[in-house]
């Protein structure tokens, strides 16, 4: 994923688009990250003045949302579903797999690959679910989502 | 001649290699010189089937599945783009066992539209129920909903005319429509297929509900896990513009009604009526105490209905059918239907839209042809992950809201998660309270640091620490939780729990009885 390069003025152009909807922190904070890939700390000042709210708000809505990140985000995101439909076909199996396969762990940070816990991705007949930057993979094995994550950098 | 060829969108579908399919499909007929004309339809919710193909024929629409791209090939050498027989030929759509034997109100159209045609939407009956409302009063539509005994599908199971009715009876100079398309319980994905596969029936339900209590805006509240049914509903609130459905002037009413998309967050608890409302506010998604309801002090202060994506889908169906109709299905106070998701381990999962009162064993073991494994079913888990865990011993219980409670569970958004023997339900517990920490708005003491002691002292029993002594502690914090909890996500979470614990005792004791035998 191609993320824009970070400026004040870039970041105050993504901000009025958003200061004026009603209820504004949480979209100015997700079309940021969308934007620039992260929530940088500059941001919070920039939000709070935007839309007219206090710093502590916006740093109170950007801890809360489990999305909303403060750190770049890896070159692949795997997101794999830790819930009760996924564990009930081999998710906990799937994720040591993964973290052996992908030699990183789950929820940590890092450079090339980021493993991610989620809790549910709405394809619960299908499971074990992952997703791969975005793209939804079913019946997941450890060997197809390297495929996919190889196919999804290579291409 | 033209063959039309359908091959689900379906997030579900696309995850097993529908595109594959669809792109397949089209590179061999072009190499062949076949005309062919691809829809990509929503899923019939045969999962277990999918890839679905259909091919339109003279006789109705054909299925072949699961289709690989691999099969593309022998499917043409066969003919299938005709009709022809296959190995993976299924006969007539409608009349595959597992589909005819459902019936479908609220998920009429999935799968056999085309989402985004709303020709497509009104040759299948759609804006039938919408037109019907603008002709009529807005007391005759809530009393029609009320009538028909529609209650949220959400979960709490809250009779949605109800609801309405405080709505449309508080004045006010501004009011909402909010609908919750935060599914985030773990085995239920009927929300994201019906927004997916046929978004006009929700938008539909939205505006008849907007017109019965005077509202204006309509707001859609998506999980961010959900960026292919949100994309696909920000598409047909624009085609509904453009055909003046949305906006100044409904269907040429004079009404004016608009709806607009949320994603959220990340955030379970936002699936929570008021944790939801403060997200669409732009706020932390932090529960409100109650009262004020939400249908007198709602979305930013305002009178706001608030239903679930089903509940608005299925609106549309009882103003065109009447509600007699469907009051004619179900059993007791639970009337109509209820779209099933059957999910986990099973072998045949999916969407089964059926009235209430089916057995948990039909459902399980007819349609979803036991486990996916093979082994023995141990354990289903009903209505999410604040659903209680049944044993087999279970299985003749009739699906509806109070059979249910009565077995101290619920039935939730109606998701059916099947666990093989395998399962250890002590670990399922403990996850339980795991995620409830993990979610826990932390505005309530019950839940936030009920479920980290939970979590904890299921620990202490599965590792053999006083296991006696633990689990009595156990019972008495999943009291408080229950309780003390501002809403349903510390307040439930003790439903599983003690489920577990009562139906599957052993997988407390195991590590106290080992301990027993050394001695």
């Amino acid at each position: 994923m191609t993320y824009s390069p970070w400026s004040v003025d870039a970041a105050s152009a993504v901000l009025a688009t958003t200061c004026d909807k009603p209820g504004p922190i949480l979209i100015s904070l997700q079309a940021l990250q969308d934007e620039f890939g992260f929530v940088r700390d500059e941001d919070v000042e920039l939000v709070a003045r935007a839309c007219n709210v206090s710093r502590a708000d916006v740093h109170g809505v950007l801890t809360y949302y489990h999305d909303l990140r403060m750190s770049a985000p890896a070159t692949t995101t795997l997101r794999i579903c830790v819930a009760e439909a996924c564990q009930a076909v081999g998710s906990r199996d799937l994720v040591e797999e993964v973290e052996k396969s992908f030699n990183a762990r789950m929820d940590q940070p890092g450079d090339d690959v980021e493993l991610k816990s989620v809790y549910c991705l709405g394809n619960c007949a299908l499971g074990p679910s992952a997703m791969v930057n975005g793209e939804l993979v079913g019946r997941a094995s450890a060997q197809g989502l390297k495929n996919a994550a190889n196919a999804r950098v290579n291409s | 001649m033209t063959t039309t060829i359908y091959v689900p969108k379906d997030s579900a579908a696309r995850s097993i290699g529908a595109d594959l399919v669809a792109m397949a499909i089209e590179a061999e007929s072009a190499k062949r010189g076949i005309s062919v004309s691809i829809v990509r339809n929503g899923s019939r919710g045969a999962l277990w089937l999918e890839p679905l193909v259909e091919v339109v024929t003279s006789e109705g629409r054909v299925a072949y599945g699961p289709v690989s791209p691999a099969d593309v090939d022998s499917l043409f050498d066969e003919g299938f783009h005709l009709g022809g027989d296959h190995p993976l030929a299924l006969g007539k759509t409608d009349d595959i066992p597992w589909l005819a034997r459902q019936d479908r109100v609220t998920f009429a159209r999935v799968g056999i539209v085309d989402p985004l045609s709303i020709g497509d939407f009104q040759e299948h009956g759609g804006l039938v129920g919408l037109r019907r409302a603008i002709a009529i009063e807005q007391e005759e539509i809530v009393t029609e909903v009320t009538q028909s005994g529609l209650r949220g599908r959400g979960g709490a199971g809250f009779p949605a005319g109800i609801k309405w009715r405080t709505v449309m009876a508080t004045e006010s100079d501004r009011k909402y429509i909010c609908c919750n398309a935060d599914e985030g319980d773990s085995g239920t994905f009927a929300d994201r297929m019906l927004m997916e596969g046929d978004p006009f029936t929700l938008l539909e339900g939205m505006t008849i509900a907007a017109i019965a209590v005077g509202a204006t805006e309509g707001v859609i509240y998506v999980r961010s896990e959900y960026l292919t049914a949100f994309e696909t509903l920000n598409r047909a609130i624009e085609v509904a513009r453009e055909f003046g459905w949305l906006g100044k002037d409904v269907l040429g009413s004079g009404i004016e009604f608009d709806v607009r998309t949320r994603i959220g967050g990340g955030s379970y608890v936002c699936g929570e009526e008021t944790a939801m409302l403060e997200s669409i506010e732009g706020k932390r998604g932090v529960v409100r105490s109650k009262p004020p309801l939400p249908a007198i002090n709602g979305l930013f202060g305002k009178p706001t209905v608030i239903n679930n994506v089903l509940t608005l889908a299925t609106v549309p169906a009882v103003l065109a059918d009447g509600a007699a109709t469907y009051q004619g299905r179900g059993v007791g106070r639970s009337v109509g239907t209820q779209v099933f998701q059957l999910a986990g381990n099973i072998a045949r999962g999916g969407i089964v839209e059926t009235a209430f009162g089916i057995s948990l064993d039909t459902l399980v073991n007819d349609f979803g042809a036991g486990t996916l494994s093979g082994r023995a079913v141990r354990a289903v888990q009903i209505g999410g992950p604040l659903g209680a865990y049944l044993p087999v011993a279970s299985m003749g219980i009739s699906m509806d809201y109070e059979s249910l409670l009565a077995a101290g569970g619920m039935l939730g958004h109606g998701g059916v998660v099947v666990f093989d023997e395998s399962v250890d339900l002590a670990q399922q517990a403990k996850f339980a309270m795991e995620f409830c920490a993990i979610e826990s708005c932390g505005k309530c003491t019950p839940c936030r640091v009920g479920s980290v002691r939970g979590a904890e002292t299921i620990e202490k029993i599965i590792s053999g620490q006083d296991v006696e002594g633990n689990k009595k502690l156990l019972l008495d914090l999943c009291e408080v939780m229950t309780d003390g909890s501002l809403c349903a996500m510390g307040g439930l979470t003790p439903l599983p729990v003690r489920s577990a614990m009562l139906h599957f005792s052993e997988d407390f004791d195991r590590r106290a009885r080992s301990d027993d035998s050394i001695n």
